[in-house]
């Protein structure tokens, strides 16, 4: 599928003054992420990445982003979200648990680990985590429900949005410190936002988004 | 830059932060521990901020206390979602209930300045009747004071927060003129205002603490559209920019980084200062009065931590009321996708409301709502999407495309109180030894009511500006009830010790302004603000005038 918006770069803006300072270590830090587990274990990280590419499936024209390497931040920084449900343990607990046990099911249901099913199998064993129903001693009184909801949907899907691949992808307008924008309503563009490719007119579209700085 | 505002407190050494000068300072008075100050504020947000400012403007001798850094802004404030989280109170809490409560984020604040730093600027008045809800419309409480006391505050704080807002506001007796004019109008508050057209129901361009023109050293908005995540240009007039400045050069003392942990009380029941801990070493301020303004949950969990033989269930606690009938906004949703570009990033998120429904009574369920409109960032709307819809895989992705042709209405609706919606406290402890707060919630068979109601009508006129694939988020956050959305601004919080959730209801036990030394519980049951004894009398005291 083309893009909806083609040759968007929102990191083109990085010098502009829709980037302050700020924002330019902030995004370089995250991008500098590092690719092997602190928190997870390998065994458990090829499990991550595989439901990783399940939640987040990504084209493969360009690099991935390296959600695994998030989860494991997130983790091995303890980087906290300031609240828990009662039901689940701690994240980390939470994730050991919970990739454990969505082995455990994959080898219950289809005979093999998660990371070797095929991608449909391995949505169905996530869609029955997602429905609550998976139990059983892997689970250790966790419902496998919450853990899907509240523990692995967010932490793989928000540190995807946020990347500036993810903001090209959806045509977000990115940093806007100190610029911000001036043409506000319906139907209008700042010549710093993104271009949508309109149907048969991606080239236009890519022309402009080639200007946006 | 200037440093890393978590590494050690910024306020120290005799100056403080100057957060409209890069680099700048600001002369800051100190005390030392063992000084007996007049007061002691914990917290330094929407509360406490413009209460110590108020009490040094008053010549009182007052520390604000705030767990979180001393930011500035035009250093520290990227414009990035995840980088800002840095503002949010993000220590662990407990949730369970029914309908548990998300906290953190945009439903929390560390900071001076309190979650003001990130809050969304909507600064509404309440409703005349909602003074009277008991007498006038039959639910809830009556409040200690009249409609026409507040009408005067709201002016002040409208007038100290430089609030941008409409030449007419279509709802309510009439109101003074904003002092700045109201913004202009985004995609997404267009949206809102020809729906409620197509209705036949008045809405107005939100009154916004962001300046709409120059004021002072801060800017007018450039409507970069990241205000919940903290406004990096000084235009936003939060505490932080607003009072606390103020504050410092009026000889108050604010210690940042500072957690406190307890409340002492001496034998007869006074309190005489708070433990609190600073540079990893707890440490005691000596004080004449102690105000706690923590809001919803760290206030109550101060105070139940705080008990002791005086006072064994907590303090200010004679009534048994504290931490219950904790009261949150639903914060129900309709979403859609629109032929156009309306591009919801751009701007305040909530350029435009109705408060139809506020003053409408014509319904089947107790009090009010009105909605908003909405302007996520990626992060906020991927969580919206997975949660309400549970969507992942291909289908997320697909759907996170239609971002800038979304459009969509939330709903900022009263919940009724509930003595088992509460904070207690938890076994678990914190990074500082302290027991975390239990938080618990469900909602009631009238806040159900409301929420169907709501939807309903937000769906109709979402359908009527032509709006297709529309979905309801019925799983919202339920924020804290707070006073940028709901009216509870400015003045109406001062110096309250109580959570403001529980400020309708616990206002005819504890008094207003009431500072910690003692616990007269229904003594002060009817008496009006303005005639408590001394020290609730000298909390409030330097206000009238002085805003």
């Amino acid at each position: 599928m083309s893009p909806r918006y083609p040759g968007y770069e929102v990191e083109a803006k990085r010098d502009t003054p829709s980037w302050n300072e700020a924002t330019r270590l902030a995004v370089d830090k995250r991008l500098a992420v590092p690719r092997e587990p602190r928190f997870f274990t390998t065994d458990e990280w090829i499990t991550l990445e595989a439901i990783c590419d399940r939640i987040m499936p990504q084209p493969g024209d360009r690099p991935k982003v390296p959600l695994p390497a998030y989860v494991d931040q997130k983790l091995a920084d303890n980087v906290q979200d300031g609240y828990r449900y009662a039901v689940l343990p701690p994240q980390g607990e939470a994730w050991r648990r919970g990739l454990r046990a969505l082995d455990d099911a994959a080898h219950g249901v289809f005979g093999g680990p998660f990371r070797t099913l095929l991608p449909e199998r391995q949505d169905e064993i996530l869609r029955r985590a997602q429905a609550g129903a998976l139990e059983g001693e892997a689970w250790a009184g966790m419902p496998s429900k919450a853990f899907f909801e509240h523990r692995l949907v967010p932490d793989i899907t928000h540190a995807y949005y946020a990347t500036p691949t993810a903001w090209n992808e959806i045509g977000f307008g990115g940093p806007a410190s100190p610029r911000g924008y001036v043409r506000m309503a319906l139907n209008r563009r700042d010549p710093w936002e993104a271009v949508e490719a309109k149907p048969d007119h991606e080239a236009k579209a890519r022309q402009a988004n080639s200007r946006v700085r | 830059m200037s440093g890393d505002p978590f590494a050690a407190p910024r306020a120290a050494g005799g100056r403080a932060p100057d957060v409209m000068r890069p680099g700048g300072w600001l002369e800051m008075r100190e005390h030392a521990d063992t000084d007996e100050v007049d007061f002691v504020v914990v917290g330094t947000g929407a509360g406490g901020g413009p209460l110590i400012t108020g009490l040094a403007e008053a010549g009182f001798s007052v520390i604000g206390f705030d767990a979180g850094p001393y930011f500035r802004p035009l250093e520290d404030f990227a414009s990035d979602e995840t980088e800002q989280n840095k503002l949010y109170w993000n220590d662990n809490r407990i949730v369970d209930g029914a309908n548990p409560l998300t906290m953190g984020g945009k439903n929390s604040g560390k900071a001076v300045g309190g979650s003001t730093v990130h809050f969304a600027m909507v600064s509404l008045r309440f409703r005349p009747e909602w003074f009277k809800s008991r007498s006038a419309l039959g639910y809830g409480a009556d409040w200690p004071l009249d409609w026409r006391d507040m009408w005067g505050w709201y002016a002040k704080a409208e007038r100290a927060l430089s609030i941008s807002g409409p030449t007419r506001y279509p709802w309510g007796p009439k109101r003074p003129d904003y002092p700045y004019r109201a913004h202009e109008i985004n995609g997404a508050g267009d949206l809102l205002a020809r729906g409620c057209e197509a209705m036949g129901i008045d809405w107005t361009p939100t009154p916004l603490a962001t300046v709409s023109a120059p004021h002072g050293k801060s800017p007018p908005c450039v409507y970069r559209g990241f205000c919940r995540f903290g406004c990096s240009t000084n235009a936003k007039q939060s505490q932080l920019v607003a009072f606390i400045p103020r504050a410092i050069k009026a000889g108050a003392e604010v210690r940042d980084l500072a957690m406190v942990g307890r409340i002492e009380t001496d034998r007869t029941g006074r309190a005489t200062g708070v433990h609190y801990i600073r540079e990893g070493r707890w440490r005691f301020q000596r004080a004449k009065n102690v105000v706690v303004a923590g809001y919803a949950i760290e206030t109550p969990r101060l105070l139940l931590a705080s008990a002791n033989a005086q006072h064994p269930g907590g303090l200010a606690n004679s009534s048994g009321l504290v931490g219950k009938n904790l009261m949150v906004q639903s914060n129900q949703a309709v979403f859609g996708v629109m032929e156009d570009e309306v591009r919801w990033y751009k701007g305040p998120p909530s350029l435009t409301i109705t408060e139809h429904w506020n003053y409408d009574d014509k319904k089947n369920f107790h009090g009010g709502y009105c909605w908003m409109a909405q302007g996520p960032l990626p992060i906020e709307w991927v969580g919206i999407q997975t949660s309400a819809r549970g969507l992942w895989g291909q289908a997320l992705r697909d759907e996170m495309e239609k971002y800038n042709h979304q459009v969509g209405l939330k709903m900022v609706g009263e919940m009724l109180p509930n003595e088992a919606n509460r904070v207690t406290l938890d076994d678990e402890t914190d990074q500082y030894g302290l027991k975390v707060a239990r938080i618990t919630y469900g909602w009631g068979e009238n806040d159900k009511a409301m929420i169907a109601h709501a939807l309903d009508q937000m769906q109709t006129s979402l359908e009527l500006v032509g709006a297709k694939e529309l979905f309801r988020q019925t799983d919202d956050t339920n924020h804290l009830r707070r006073q940028d959305q709901r009216g509870q601004f400015g003045l109406s919080q001062l110096g309250h010790p109580q959570p403001l959730d529980l400020r309708r209801f616990d206002l005819p036990h504890h008094g207003w302004g009431e500072s910690l030394t003692d616990d007269h519980g229904r003594r002060h049951a009817d008496r009006p603000p303005d005639r408590q004894p001394s020290r609730q009398g000298r909390a409030l005291a330097p206000w009238p005038g002085e805003l």
